[in-house]
């Protein structure tokens, strides 16, 4: 076992038992930290089955050369417009484009084009947009996208053209 | 309580997914069993990732809760409003439904919209708490390269948000 995972799982046996003497002992804070940890699993729990099956769906289906050819090296602007428009489709958060941005990766699609992914399913998630306008003024929520989805792509290429040429990997999660 | 989709819009996703599923399933069964393996196996690739993440949330939305936000962007001023709005958004995270009417509170208060950007914008852009899932995929160079040029985006945000409404200048 490495050390690093002898620790973690001290950490993990560490907060269930703070959690279960908490829960026992009803010591409050302790309880709040369960109660958040049940509603974040459960939110979770809602969107993680379908986005993977569709994650699992993506890798049988969907030709590399597909991939390739739309997101790929020489895709060129177009690559950029559909990971934009798939990310504004992207629900839930980071936490759900990070594996999806990994299967785009195994088929082939480049990287400045993924990091575009990753930053604009932060970014540009249609329906939050829609709700932000509506707290913030559709002007505020205007010159927050534009500014932020413009700075989004420039980065990405710059961190595309760099990691490309370091030979850089994304990994499948398990490292 | 703090939840992390911002309305029923999971809603959709199966509706996507079930018909997809459904296509693929009549289309080629053996195809379909094995996207289902994939499906598994990327999951349990990153379980243990997810749940140091749901551990950090539990512990972070313990010691910051919404209130506390209200309390200590709506004083002060802003330029530490705006630092303490970045170290705030980059540490929690938040889904749309509870941080844009809480941010609609803040601007009723009198809150800067410089202040109010650059909170929502760390928020979307900058994740410690997603750090363990984030560093599965990407590794940790890249990982921390890609949060510290997210905060970076927030602050640019945050300064044409100023000048617009008239904050900075």
């Amino acid at each position: 076992m490495k050390r690093s995972s002898i620790v973690k799982l001290a950490g993990l046996v560490a907060y269930v038992a703070f959690i279960v003497v908490s829960l026992w002992l009803g010591y409050s804070p302790g309880e709040e930290i369960a109660r958040n940890f049940a509603s974040f699993s459960l939110d979770m729990l809602k969107i993680i089955p379908g986005a993977f099956i569709l994650i699992g769906l993506f890798d049988v289906w969907v030709k590399k050369e597909t991939v390739e050819k739309h997101l790929g090296e020489g895709s060129g602007i177009r690559g950029y417009v559909w990971v934009v428009l798939l990310a504004g489709a992207t629900v839930g958060g980071l936490y759900v484009a990070f594996p999806v941005a990994y299967s785009m990766y195994s088929k082939g699609a480049k990287l400045s084009v993924i990091f575009t992914y990753i930053g604009a399913a932060a970014v540009c998630r249609i329906p939050m947009t829609i709700f932000e306008a509506s707290f913030l003024g559709i002007s505020f929520s205007v010159i927050r996208l534009a500014v932020s989805l413009t700075l989004v792509i420039i980065s990405a290429m710059l961190f595309g053209n760099y990691l490309k040429k370091r030979n850089y990997k994304i990994n499948d999660g398990s490292g | 309580m703090p939840t992390l989709q911002s309305d029923k819009m999971f809603y959709y996703l199966y509706i996507i997914a079930g018909l997809a599923l459904l296509v693929s399933f009549f289309a080629n069964r053996g195809k379909t069993l094995k996207a289902l393996k994939i499906a598994a196996r990327r999951f349990v690739n990153i379980l243990p990732a997810f749940l140091v993440m749901l551990i950090l949330i539990s512990v972070v939305l313990f010691l910051i809760p919404d209130e506390m936000i209200s309390r200590y962007l709506g004083t002060g001023n802003k330029a530490f409003g705006v630092i303490l709005a970045a170290v705030l958004g980059s540490v929690t995270l938040m889904p749309g439904f509870v941080a844009f009417p809480l941010s609609g509170i803040l601007l009723q208060k009198g809150v800067a919209y410089t202040v109010i950007a650059t909170f929502t914008t760390t928020l979307m852009m900058v994740g410690v708490i997603t750090y363990p899932i984030e560093k599965a995929y990407f590794g940790v160079k890249v990982t921390i390269l890609r949060n510290a040029v997210g905060l970076l985006i927030a602050l640019c945000v945050a300064v044409v948000i100023g000048i617009f409404f008239g904050e900075i200048f």
